[in-house]
């Protein structure tokens, strides 16, 4: 690179004339600036393309249907009729249980790693975790299918409805007929895949409290929990809320898992243990055969709302992990 | 001093630590679980036949996924020529060039496209590569795929490319290099095992992605015959035979899991090596 350097400086000094002008724009600086512009500008070209793309070509489905696309409870491919409100339903459903699931069991360990944990042990199993983050989605559904299915078929399922299942209220959710697929079984293979991803952020905004945070409360007299819960957290709180946004949006967008063991049934049932269908798999599932003009567009309005609703919560989750990381996120 | 007060504290304190402990060993070790369970099938199901012969007919046992072990090669070298020198030369702008206000509506733009779910993605390509011309081919699956590694690149360039230190910039510019034969000679370089991680990592990710590629790689069950035609891919396999009824299909699924599974772990272990290895100054 010192040779490189060297022989720019013996150059000749610049020329006048239309030759110079074409030289220095192929050797200079703003032919650079212009041409990385030009691809900067691009990712922003690109975005706005999909949201285009996404748009026009649902144009059918919306000028037909309109609001009620949102609240209609049918999904009828053979006569032309669609409402998107059984996946929406789908969708909410099991990115809430895969929550339910994995904020505790996520946030317990990412406040074992950074608070426990010697720094080596926390060092390596993050570095587990982190890979673990990087498993396809079509794996975790192969396991699903394969392991958690049948767990649910066979053991889990009936434990639920023998013994949750005669609670007044929430009883309702965990009646009926028990497949092995359904609700449930999706919100587990989900809440297995979103961990990895609180957890990791989680504790790394647990590390970036300071310490004397810790030692005052110490100092005070609180245990190590009391420490833990009421000072460190709290600071954190920003930040946890990010990671958990995060989780949420992948729980929302996730496809092949949650297609491969939600039974595949554009009804809203009211018990978890039923099939279902959120609007990522209903997408996957049925785009292929999706035969007229009028059903393809209302998939392809699907994922219009699919994208908006991801769109927003990770612009929020973004927001919240910055203000946590520019030490914003510490109440005042 | 051992008020109930005071012991019902020390109480929940080991009972809340220990419970913080439980679940970070059980979530780790259910992780682990599955996926030991994942090598111990995918091993046993694993065999020469299944990287070297094709798909065999419904109902005869045995065959392999060759087709779609070069059909996922074929789709990452058209994700990796799409997307890199794109998320590459964005990554320079925003590190090197780009002012406040617009390098941060380019960042924020890229990291809300790293998050839109893939399927949307795929519908997208869809309308631009497939739509147009009425048919699946490899070409939209590659449009998909670059698409999703563009995001990824931007970032990690622009973060490597700050991580290298001022001095180099000055010491070039010292010299009387332009601030582009700088980044080009003397920047750049200095975080070439960085950004090589990056884009690394970039198409490991992709490597498995199995929605943005249904409609429009499609699937083939025979080799796939120029850039045009629909192409076989790993994990489009692993979902169309992991859902089909035959036992034989999922052995084959367990076997492509396994193989899907190691190429994405090598990837990112080698990816982490060569940035442990060519640490920047």
């Amino acid at each position: 690179m010192s040779a490189a350097a060297t022989t720019i400086a013996h150059e000749a000094p610049p020329q006048s004339g239309p030759r110079a002008f074409i030289r220095r724009l192929t050797r200079g600086d703003e032919l650079a600036h212009l041409i990385t512009l030009v691809f900067a500008a691009g990712i922003l070209l690109l975005t706005s393309m999909i949201v285009y793309e996404l748009w026009i070509n649902s144009h059918l489905s919306r000028t037909k249907f309109g609001w009620d696309f949102f609240w209609t409870r049918i999904w009828d491919p053979n006569f032309d009729n669609f409402g998107a409100a059984p996946f929406i339903y789908g969708t909410l459903v099991t990115s809430a249980v895969a929550l339910i699931i994995a904020v505790p069991l996520g946030l317990a360990s990412a406040i074992f790693l950074s608070e426990l944990a010697p720094r080596k042990i926390s060092d390596g199993v993050s570095f587990l975790i982190d890979l673990l983050a990087a498993v396809p989605s079509v794996i975790y559904g192969l396991l699903g299918i394969f392991i958690v299915v049948p767990l649910m078929r066979t053991t889990l399922g009936p434990m639920l409805i023998h013994s949750v299942g005669n609670v007044p209220y929430i009883g309702a959710l965990f009646r009926g007929p028990n497949y092995g697929v359904g609700f449930l079984t999706a919100g587990i293979v989900l809440a297995i895949m979103v961990v990895p991803y609180i957890i990791s952020v989680s504790r790394e905004v647990l590390l970036t409290v300071p310490r004397e945070q810790r030692e005052a409360a110490l100092a005070m007299g609180a245990t190590r929990w009391e420490s833990t819960w009421q000072v460190v957290v709290p600071w954190a709180r920003t930040g946890i809320m990010g990671s958990i946004f995060l989780a949420l949006a992948r729980a929302l967008g996730e496809t092949m898992a949650v297609t491969m063991v939600i039974g595949n049934a554009a009804r809203i049932n009211p018990s978890l243990l039923g099939p279902g269908d959120t609007i990522a798999s209903t997408i996957a599932n049925q785009f292929t055969e999706a035969t007229g003009d009028l059903y393809l567009s209302a998939l392809i309005e699907l994922g219009l709302v699919l994208f908006l609703i991801t769109f927003i919560l990770n612009g929020l989750a973004r927001i919240l992990i910055v203000l946590t990381e520019r030490g914003g996120g510490h109440p005042s | 001093m051992s008020s109930p007060r005071l012991m019902w504290r020390k109480s929940l304190n080991h009972v809340m630590l220990s419970l913080t402990g439980v679940a970070a060993f059980g979530v780790v070790s259910i992780l682990f679980l599955i996926l030991g369970y994942l090598m111990w099938n995918g091993g046993a199901s694993l065999s020469w036949s299944f990287f070297t012969q094709l798909p065999k007919p419904v109902g005869e046992v045995g065959g392999g996924m060759a087709n779609a072990i070069v059909g996922s090669l074929k789709l990452l070298l058209l994700a990796a020529v799409m997307g890199l020198p794109v998320g590459l030369l964005a990554g320079v702008y925003l590190a090197e060039f780009g002012g406040n206000t617009f390098s941060f509506i380019i960042r924020y733009t890229a990291d809300l496209l790293n998050g839109v779910p893939s399927i949307v993605i795929g519908i997208f390509a869809y309308s631009i590569a497939v739509l147009p011309v009425k048919h699946f081919s490899t070409l939209a699956g590659g449009v998909a795929l670059g698409i999703m590694v563009i995001p990824i690149t931007v970032r990690s360039t622009e973060e490597f490319l700050r991580a290298v230190p001022g001095s180099l910039r000055e010491a070039a510019m010292a010299l009387g290099a332009s601030k582009w034969k700088t980044i080009a000679t003397v920047v750049l370089p200095a975080a070439s095992g960085g950004i090589l991680t990056g884009m690394l990592l970039a198409l490991a990710r992709v490597a498995g992605e199995t929605a943005p590629l249904l409609f429009t790689a499609f699937s083939n069950r025979f080799w796939s015959q120029g850039w045009g035609q629909p192409i076989a891919s790993l994990p489009v396999m692993i979902y169309t035979y992991a859902i089909a009824p035959y036992d034989d299909w999922h052995r084959q699924a367990w076997a492509a899991g396994l193989v899907l599974l190691g190429l994405v772990l090598l990837s990112n272990l080698g990816a982490r090596y060569i940035l442990a290895r060519t640490k920047v100054v």
